[in-house]
């Protein structure tokens, strides 16, 4: 996969970006007599993830997917001190280390889901457990998903036992800005600040077509396509107005201005100003080529970027431009026709987008296909290659680690087996294309956090605890 | 069991595909014909007249017969979809009328008269996009009517037909766990008074006139009771949706109280804790072997093992509860092999034990001398998410193997930039 250079560079510069810079004011120069300027904090929720502490691991005689494009057989993978260190033939573990022999397996980097809204919609579902939409208006860029995750959701463990380490987990798509995303590690916690990927980027979901004009069309608007973009447009257009009194503000306090007033922080426009300014991605539910087309244009007229489209049955219509846009196109390998904007999926999405030069990307938006997003893959693949594009299993990798990890911001850290990066690994027993393929061993940052061999070992969730089929096999 | 309609319907089905059907062996293939001839290695399956002629083993004298090579390919039964709305939908949401779904009307008190076989369009663009894949045939039915029961299913043809009813009035659907009771005054104790109840009154009316004149002094329309006395005598099988091991107890004991009743359970979910005396009451079961997660209080126990622990006890499995997607079936079952159940049984669940429930296996499920040729030749085996089927037949004739869905990916396939696509025709 050719990411577009313009695109590799927004991803490192989102990856990299401090979150305590709102605005790009000058430390030099500062007026220590009359104070510094007012900071906004950024990172009031802080990541407390803490890997589990591990043995050095070798994996011996697998077949690899370095989920970059290469394959290597025969061939041992060694994690040591939660990273990757090497993968090769001549490799050695410390004497307290652990050898895996994995001959006849496969390994490949963890799988990562960048639409996800497991512990935001929950099992068990209900009223109750209803937090992930703030379908209160059309534009909610202020609420952010993280405060409504239940970490005991079980769904979390049923993506472990299918080989993902990371997934992005988004509100709803009742809005038309429906608010902040969160990148999250896969490993059992209490709070969500436990499962918080360090220094990830922040998401902030967007939604085109029929579930805003639906949800608000008998609230007071928008109950149209028309209505839809209007919307976006405001909201953009007034993230730019308050994004001024900001820059104003730290103007004013730079040139010693007396009168210069800190503005009103309004969480909503603060979320969407940070979006402009490519600090938090935006991650936008579009299905059909033309609301993705329009997207392209209102993406351009306020000058921000997308990242991915999400759901985007029909980016085969348009790979082209999606790839001269560097947009990411997360996509089901069959999901259709469920209602009027999913009418024109097709089986060879993936890999026609994949063939354009386009990003693409396998995704889930489910508490069920999170778990076999290998097989997903796997029907793109070979549908593709029954129409003729010919893609190695090498190369499809990416769509379920190095390509997602891209579009969250977080691949300089994990998304591929290559050196220095977190080691989040999973040995399948047998060709991950494979509908019999399971993940034996997943781990996270060297961490072995499931082990399908160990049934004593597997994480229940507090919900199961005590429930009928407890600790049983899932 | 509605022979006279089942039978007139199936004959005019037949009629209109007898004319072109030609005689048609398939040779060198992997048959699983699901039937006690087992399965045959460099088998021959020999059609004529829309009906499987013979299956063996080696190549007979085939002259007069249109030769498919299946060498290195896998032959099976045509997919029986187990549950589906298909023929009734084409796109569920907010895209105008949708026949799988109905709202209250004087007809009926309980939804049980629905007929969905006056609903079954065979243009619909759904039938092409799953036949192409191997399903053939399928139970059809409405997936909700907010009453006791979800209408009368059809079991339907997806071939190219003038009439894709095979069998009208094929079955009765309810509900008992928790949406069951959501519906029916939002407690269990409400919903099966109303359910014995109608049965009850069912029951009653066998042999009773019911014209108009006629006096009736039921709480079921006499449009209900029509459609339910065939049930009550077991004629036809009543679906239950039931998820909790409490609710399928209950389901047992029904079936205990009333042994003529042809009772078929779906879902399941906790099944796998009740599964031998599910078993011991022959009660067969429709699943979805991938829905492992506690998604209400009545299905805590969820795992991806109920398939093959159900199966192990004895229990027939059925697999594909879908609509849009009923092509995944074959997936879904691949992952319940991959959890435990038998890879015959996989294929089983897709097919002949489909057939059985639905009470059609004499006609369809299994490739055997007499029924419909409804017949796949897959790449590889068919529980594999990277194999596809090749050819498709439905009652002897040829699939096209193409589907609008096949026909937006060949325009797209090479984008142009000299004119629009739409000027593009595959």
């Amino acid at each position: 996969m050719k990411i577009l250079d313009n695109k590799r560079q927004l991803f490192k510069l989102a990856a990299v970006t401090s979150f305590f810079a709102l605005v790009g004011c000058s430390e030099s120069g500062e007026d220590k007599a009359k104070g510094p300027a007012f900071q906004i904090n950024q990172n009031p929720f802080p990541s407390t993830y803490k890997p589990i502490v591990s043995k050095s691991v070798l994996i011996t005689h697998a077949t690899v997917l370095d989920g970059i494009g290469g394959v290597f057989n025969d061939s041992s993978v060694l994690l040591q001190d939660g990273k990757i260190v090497a993968i090769g033939n001549d490799l050695s573990v410390p004497d307290d280390g652990v050898i895996v022999d994995a001959k006849g397996k496969w390994v490949t980097p963890g799988i990562i889901d960048v639409h996800s809204h497991l512990g935001v919609y929950p099992a068990p579902g209900g009223t109750a457990h209803s937090d992930g939409n703030e379908a209160t208006n059309p534009v909610t860029a202020e609420v952010w998903a993280e405060h409504s995750i239940w970490p005991q959701d079980a769904g979390f463990q049923r993506a472990l036992a299918g080989g993902v380490t990371v997934m992005q987990i988004l509100p709803g798509s009742a809005n038309l800005v429906g608010g902040r995303g969160v990148t999250v590690k896969n490993l059992p916690s209490a709070t969500v600040q436990d499962m918080k990927f360090p220094n990830a980027p922040y998401g902030m979901k967007m939604a085109c077509g029929e579930n805003p004009k639906r949800v608000y069309g008998q609230k007071g608007g928008p109950s149209t396509r028309m209505g839809n973009v209007a919307g976006y447009r405001q909201a953009w257009a007034d993230a730019q107005n308050y994004q001024r009194s900001w820059d104003k503000y730290y103007a004013d306090h730079e040139a010693g201005k007396k009168d210069a007033k800190v503005p009103k922080r309004d969480l909503k426009l603060e979320t969407l100003a940070l979006a402009l300014k490519g600090e938090i991605l935006v991650h936008m539910h579009c299905y059909r080529a033309d609301d993705m087309g329009t997207m392209l244009d209102v993406m351009k007229e306020f000058n921000y970027k997308i990242a991915a489209f999400h759901h985007a049955v029909e980016s085969y219509k348009i790979a082209d431009q999606l790839a001269e846009a560097g947009v990411c196109s997360a996509m089901w390998a069959d999901w259709w026709g469920f209602k009027l904007e999913a009418y024109d999926g097709i089986q060879e999405n993936i890999p026609m987008v994949h063939a354009a030069n386009a990003c693409a990307i396998v995704h889930s938006d489910s508490d069920l296909g999170i778990q076999r997003l290998n097989q997903e893959a796997a029907k793109a693949w070979a549908n593709g290659r029954r129409a003729g594009i010919d893609i190695s299993q090498a190369d499809a990798w990416q769509w379920l680690s190095a390509n997602p990890a891209k579009s969250l911001g977080i691949f300089e850290q994990t998304g591929s087996l290559e050196k220095g990066k977190n080691a989040d690994v999973v040995i399948w027993s047998a060709d991950p294309f494979s509908t019999y393929a399971q993940a034996e061993h997943v781990y996270l940052d060297g961490a072995l956090i499931y082990d399908r061999n160990v049934p004593a070992s597997w994480p229940v969730s507090d919900f199961e605890l005590g429930q009928p089929g407890e600790g049983d096999s899932k | 069991m509605n022979k006279l309609i089942k039978y007139s319907l199936l004959g005019s089905m037949l009629l209109t595909q007898v004319v072109a059907a030609k005689s048609i062996a398939i040779v060198g293939a992997k048959v699983h014909t699901m039937s006690s001839q087992g399965t045959i290695d460099n088998a021959t399956v020999l059609i004529k007249d829309g009906k499987i002629q013979k299956v063996m083993q080696g190549e007979p004298a085939l002259a007069g017969y249109e030769i498919i090579d299946a060498k290195g390919k896998v032959v099976t039964p045509g997919l029986i979809g187990a549950s589906t709305s298909l023929g009734l939908v084409d796109v569920g949401f907010s895209a105008g009328t949708n026949d799988s779904n109905s709202s209250l009307t004087s007809i009926s008190k309980t939804g049980a008269a629905f007929d969905v076989s006056y609903a079954i369009n065979s243009d619909s663009s759904l039938m092409a996009i799953a036949r192409i894949e191997g399903v053939t045939s399928a139970a059809s039915s409405m997936g909700r009517t907010g009453q006791l029961f979800n209408g009368q299913g059809a079991m339907i043809s997806l071939g190219n037909v003038s009439d894709p009813v095979i069998q009208a009035k094929a079955f009765i659907s309810t509900r008992v766990g928790n949406s069951g009771a959501d519906t029916m005054g939002g407690s269990r104790s409400v919903l099966w008074v109303s359910l014995e109840k109608a049965l009850a009154e069912a029951k009653f009316a066998i042999g009773k006139p019911l014209t108009p004149i006629d006096e009736w002094h039921g709480e079921l329309s006499r449009a209900d009771i029509a459609a339910l006395i065939p049930l009550v005598k077991g004629e036809m099988p009543l679906l239950i949706d039931a998820r909790r091991a409490a609710d399928i107890r209950q389901v047992i004991a029904l079936k205990q109280r009333q042994p003529q009743l042809n009772i078929v359970i779906t879902y399941a979910t906790e099944g796998w804790r009740v599964a031998k005396v599910l078993a011991d009451n022959d009660i067969p079961v429709i699943l979805d072997p991938e829905a492992n997660l506690p998604f209400g209080f009545d299905q805590l126990g969820s795992t991806l093992k109920n398939a093959g622990r159900l199966s192990a006890a004895g229990v027939k499995v059925s697999i594909g509860i879908e609509t849009h997607n009923i092509r995944l079936a074959r997936q879904h079952a691949g992952n319940a092999v991959a959890n435990g159940l038998s890879w015959d049984q996989g294929l089983a669940a897709l097919t002949i034990n489909v057939a059985k429930l639905y009470g059609i296996d004499d006609k369809l499920g299994s490739l055997e001398a007499g029924k419909l040729a409804d017949v796949v030749i897959w790449s590889g085996d068919p529980l594999e998410v990277t194999e596809a089927a090749e050819v498709v037949l439905i009652a002897g004739e040829k699939v096209d193997m193409q589907s609008r869905q096949s026909k937006l990916r060949d325009r797209y396939l090479t984008l142009q930039t000299n004119k629009p696509m739409q000027y593009v025709r595959p």
